[in-house]
């Protein structure tokens, strides 16, 4: 099940943040933000550390992809544009990568194609809404 | 093989190419269809670009309109020349049935949803179109919420209206429904005149 949903833009900026099961706190609007910066530094961290940097871009690290808790896995799916998709679940939920990336289909389709849609800002479409929440009731 | 000959092998290779689809001849019906996505893009930018240079809502639907138009000229051209066994109607219904079936086929591969006669007043008729595919991915902020995308689509039937000599004002409504959120209702409300000429046609029968 998830329970929320995060978009942050490649510069860690939150563009989007949905809650779907009203089961976890609410953040309020400024610790997104935080959220989002922070978890944006993580991401940009694990993957230089990583002894994998060196190799082909084949195995090169990718950055965080779970973050597990006890409580909940914080699951993240990196697009090759750095837009990063992430998806609050309960812990271990099984990965996540398919539906993430359905996610940016729609990103693709109803943020991009939406001539109201400013780039890097946040997303404010009725219809992505929707096909959003579609897509995460029948996951 | 020299250059210049390479050359030419490549260039004949271009102009088969293109023969394939840009210099298709326009008589025959094209079955191979454009890309949505591409499309899409394309309408979102000419969007964009009529609100920068716009002063409100209407003021951009009217420009988006006046773009419509210009299309809707070209297809009722292109159709005339294309399809074998329509005419050019003069009569109001024969028009709307016209943009109903041809022209949204031709445009949108399907036929528009529903045509019908307004009930209160005897010179205004309606298309409904359910989905229209060029305004799949677009919605308006809540600040626009009275703003009608398919003001292009009033456009192109304007200006088919009036080529069939039945000069109608045209204007599309969103009309949200279940499942259906870009519903759209596209009005036309005939001038005076093709009302009065109705009825002359109708009584000299």
């Amino acid at each position: 099940m998830i329970h929320a949903l995060f978009v942050i833009n490649r510069s860690g900026g939150l563009i989007y943040s949905k809650d779907f099961s009203g089961q976890v706190a609410q953040l309020s609007s400024n610790e997104a933000l935080i959220f989002a910066g922070t978890f944006h530094g993580i991401h940009a961290l694990a993957s230089r550390v990583s002894p994998a940097l060196k190799g082909r871009a084949a195995t090169r690290d990718r950055g965080v992809q779970y973050i597990d808790t006890k409580g909940l896995r914080l699951h993240c799916f990196q697009t090759p544009t750095g837009l990063k998709f992430i998806a609050v679940t309960d812990p271990l939920h099984a990965g996540l990568t398919d539906v993430l990336a359905k996610a940016y289909k729609l990103y693709c389709d109803y943020a991009l194609k939406n001539p109201f849609y400013s780039l890097e800002m946040p997303i404010r479409s009725d219809l992505f809404d929707t096909m959003l929440r579609q897509l995460v009731q029948a996951s | 093989m020299s250059q210049a000959e390479s050359l030419m092998r490549l260039d004949t290779r271009v102009s088969r190419r293109s023969n394939m689809l840009l210099e298709q001849g326009i008589g025959k019906p094209r079955r191979d269809k454009v890309c949505l996505g591409a499309f899409a893009f394309l309408f979102a930018e000419i969007i964009r670009y009529s609100q920068n240079r716009v002063l409100g809502i209407q003021d951009l639907e009217a420009k988006l309109g006046e773009i419509g138009r210009r299309v809707g000229v070209r297809v009722f051209e292109l159709l005339m020349w294309r399809e074998k066994t329509v005419h050019r109607e003069t009569r109001v219904l024969q028009t709307l049935v016209f943009i109903n079936t041809v022209v949204w086929r031709a445009l949108f591969d399907k036929q528009a949803d529903a045509l019908g006669r307004s009930t209160e007043n005897d010179d205004e008729y309606m298309i409904t179109d359910n989905e229209p595919s060029i305004l799949r991915y677009i919605s308006a902020p809540k600040e626009m919420s009275s703003f009608s995308p398919g003001a292009f689509l009033a456009g192109v039937v304007e200006a088919i209206a009036e080529c069939c000599e039945c000069p109608a004002r045209v204007t599309s409504h969103l009309v949200p429904a279940e499942d259906m959120p870009l519903k759209t209702v596209i009005l036309l409300k005939f001038d005076r005149e093709v009302m009065e000429r109705e009825k002359r046609l109708e009584a000299g029968k």
